[in-house]
């Protein structure tokens, strides 16, 4: 059981020490205020990513991510600019995305082919309806909208956490309840496990499998509203390479690329680590932004070997167990 | 077992060449000059040409992810390592490098990248989907260092000529490919490497236990992916002088996947065909070609190519061959 936390403790001690370091060069980095705008900043990220961990828990993957973040927006820009009420259209596009993830996992099941193939057509897919849609960044503007945005809850010394701050939390928490509480966590964490044997003990395959890339897509449609949120706008070519993000996010966050192992809440912690990257490279001014990619690929190699050495010595110790009994 | 050349072509290919008619069919309806050709300067010119020039560089991206598919693995990283062979070459060139070593140079970086992915695969038994992850992620950031975040453009005769020359009539991105392809197609066929390529494919553990050096084999695979990215940023760099770390060969790994997939190799691993991986790159630019001249607005391309890619994926899927199985019996 602890070398199955060892990941997840790695990651936070890396969160800690990074800050530490950081907050060392820059004091202001300990402000609630740059607290706070971490989790702003990388709030569509986190919720995504939210999704992206169940996926990957189920030893899956999907690439459909950053385009349903901008199907969203443009979708809400699109249909608020036409007469829609907002409340009406997130709901709306919720709903899409929602169904939209329960398709690709369908296919996936049914016709029994690698999930990437079939999340990259979702990708193609939801790009090129945004297209359709528009090229054009449309900004939202509605005062409902304006209300939503106004929504924050202020932090002693100075800090603000806003409506999609709490977002991200919330989703965070929902994803980390139904992960460890709920009889559907477990599925997924069985399917990941050894797929198999899960459907031997009984987990509805079919149904599990569609229900985790239905909440993937819902909490893309919801990281969408964020995004659009965060933006006040929607634009058809928004948000590209989130999948690649967040799919970096749930490794460091030390869930098993294999399925079966891994947390909600290391997710959250890996989210907050590629934001540190990048505060930190904004603290220092002379840095180009580049340099986040090259880091978060750098840890994103350390985590994955980390990874391999792990189950390496779970093997070995599992093969040793095998002549004693 | 299917395993000399002509029974492969006559018999599994019929798909793919019907898919490449129909698509040229439907581009000549909507733009009746669509095959006119004529000869200028030595040169031929015309949209068929177009289509063949435009097409090359996913054609050449397709070899390589050709054998990388085979062995059941996928190379994400083949847009990223164009960007950086691009910027390497587009760097040397603005100092005023012989076009020997500049290819020499980009040529050596990919095969680099390449054993960099064949590595994390082959000895770290990472997933291929994951490891090529990595340098895909951190492919651009190093372009950007090579360039210096900046968009290098050059006037190196030599190197522009990758690009910009013709031989035999045709435009040299063209002939590159067509080369590239027969001597792949060459070597795996006419050696054991195609055979060691696919019984990987199908089955790793069983492979290696029959004597099968997969560790190498894997390494050369992805080298070989490595090596024909770079092929493709250097003709990328060359066709608009200079280098672009951020849009160089963006999306393309995602093309060249779906050309391999289009020309019938299995995504399951074990079954492949270089040569009608390279009819479904064409079959990819056509089909873009025939978006544009249609007067539709491209953006289309991308609905176009997922209906594609679900309709494959139907078609080649287990359950669907069950169904068929089904069906002949009763």
């Amino acid at each position: 059981m602890t070398s199955r936390n060892l990941p997840f403790f790695a990651t936070l001690v890396v969160f800690v020490v990074a800050w530490a370091l950081c907050a060392a060069q820059f004091p202001a980095m300990l402000s609630t205020r740059v607290a706070a705008n971490l989790i702003t900043d990388n709030a569509y990220l986190g919720v995504a990513a939210v999704g992206m961990t169940f996926v990957i828990l189920s030893g899956g993957i999907d690439l459909s991510v950053g385009s349903v973040i901008a199907f969203t927006g443009v979708f809400l820009a699109v249909t608020v600019r036409a007469g829609l009420d907002p409340i009406a259209a997130i709901l709306l596009v919720l709903v899409i995305t929602t169904a939209f993830g329960a398709v690709m996992g369908a296919m996936i099941h049914y016709l029994e082919t690698p999930a990437f193939i079939v999340t990259l057509a979702g990708m193609f897919f939801a790009r090129g309806v945004c297209f359709l849609m528009t090229t054009d960044s449309i900004p939202i503007d509605h005062p409902t909208w304006d209300a939503l945005l106004s929504v924050s809850w202020k932090i002693p010394t100075g800090g603000r956490l806003t409506l999609i701050a709490g977002i991200m939390i919330a989703a965070t928490l929902v994803g980390i309840v139904l992960a460890h509480l709920t009889r559907f966590g477990t599925y997924v964490y069985a399917l990941g496990g050894n797929r198999t044997s899960a459907e031997l003990m009984g987990v509805p395959i079919a149904r599990t499998t569609i229900a985790i890339y239905a909440l993937s897509g819902a909490l893309s449609g919801l990281a969408g509203l964020v995004f659009a949120l965060y933006t006040s706008a929607g634009y058809s070519l928004a948000a590209t390479g989130v999948e690649l993000d967040t799919i970096a996010a749930v490794v460091i966050g030390g869930t098993l690329l294999t399925g079966g192992v891994g947390t909600v809440a290391g997710t959250f912690v890996g989210v907050m680590i590629q934001g540190l990257i990048q505060t930190y490279i904004i603290f220092d001014g002379t840095l180009s932004s580049w340099w986040t990619k090259i880091a978060v690929g750098g840890l994103l190699f350390v985590f994955i070997l980390l990874q391999r050495v792990l189950v390496h010595l779970a093997g070995r110790s599992r093969d040793r167990l095998v002549p004693a009994t | 077992m299917t395993s000399t050349l002509p029974g492969r072509l006559s018999f599994g290919a019929l798909p793919q060449f019907a898919t490449l008619a129909a698509v040229l069919l439907a581009n000549w309806l909507v733009f009746p000059d669509f095959f006119d050709l004529r000869l200028q300067d030595g040169r031929l010119f015309g949209s068929v040409i177009d289509v063949l020039n435009r097409g090359a560089p996913v054609a050449i991206l397709a070899l390589g992810m050709t054998l990388v598919i085979a062995t059941k693995g996928v190379d994400l990283s083949v847009g990223a390592v164009m960007a950086i062979c691009g910027a390497v070459a587009a760097t040397m060139a603005a100092a005023d490098y012989s076009l020997v070593a500049i290819l020499a140079a980009a040529l050596a970086v990919g095969a680099l990248c390449g054993l960099w992915n064949g590595f994390l695969v082959a000895v770290l038994d990472i997933q291929p989907i994951i490891a090529t992850l990595i340098l895909m992620v951190t492919g651009r950031g190093i372009a950007q260092l090579v360039t210096e975040g900046q968009i290098v453009t050059f006037t190196h005769e030599g190197l522009i000529a990758v690009a910009g020359s013709s031989a035999l009539g045709l435009p040299m991105p063209v002939v590159i490919a067509l080369v590239l392809g027969l001597a792949l197609a060459a070597l795996v066929r006419l050696t054991a490497l195609g055979l060691l390529i696919e019984s990987i494919g199908v089955n790793r553990t069983a492979s290696t236990y029959a004597g099968v050096d997969s560790r190498s084999v894997l390494l050369a695979t992805y080298m070989i992916s490595g090596l024909t990215a770079a092929v493709a940023g250097v003709i990328a760099a060359s066709d608009i002088r200079g280098a672009d770390a951020n849009n160089a060969g963006l999306w393309l790994e995602l093309d060249a996947i779906l050309a391999v997939v289009v020309g019938g190799t299995s995504l399951f691993g074990g079954r492949f065909s270089i040569l009608l991986s390279l009819v479904g790159a064409l079959v990819i630019q056509a089909m873009n070609t025939g978006i544009l001249l249609s007067g539709y607005p491209p953006e289309l391309n991308l609905i176009v190519k997922a209906v594609v890619i679900a309709a494959i994926l139907v078609l080649q899927s287990p359950a669907a061959g069950r169904l068929f199985g089904f069906l002949r019996r009763s």
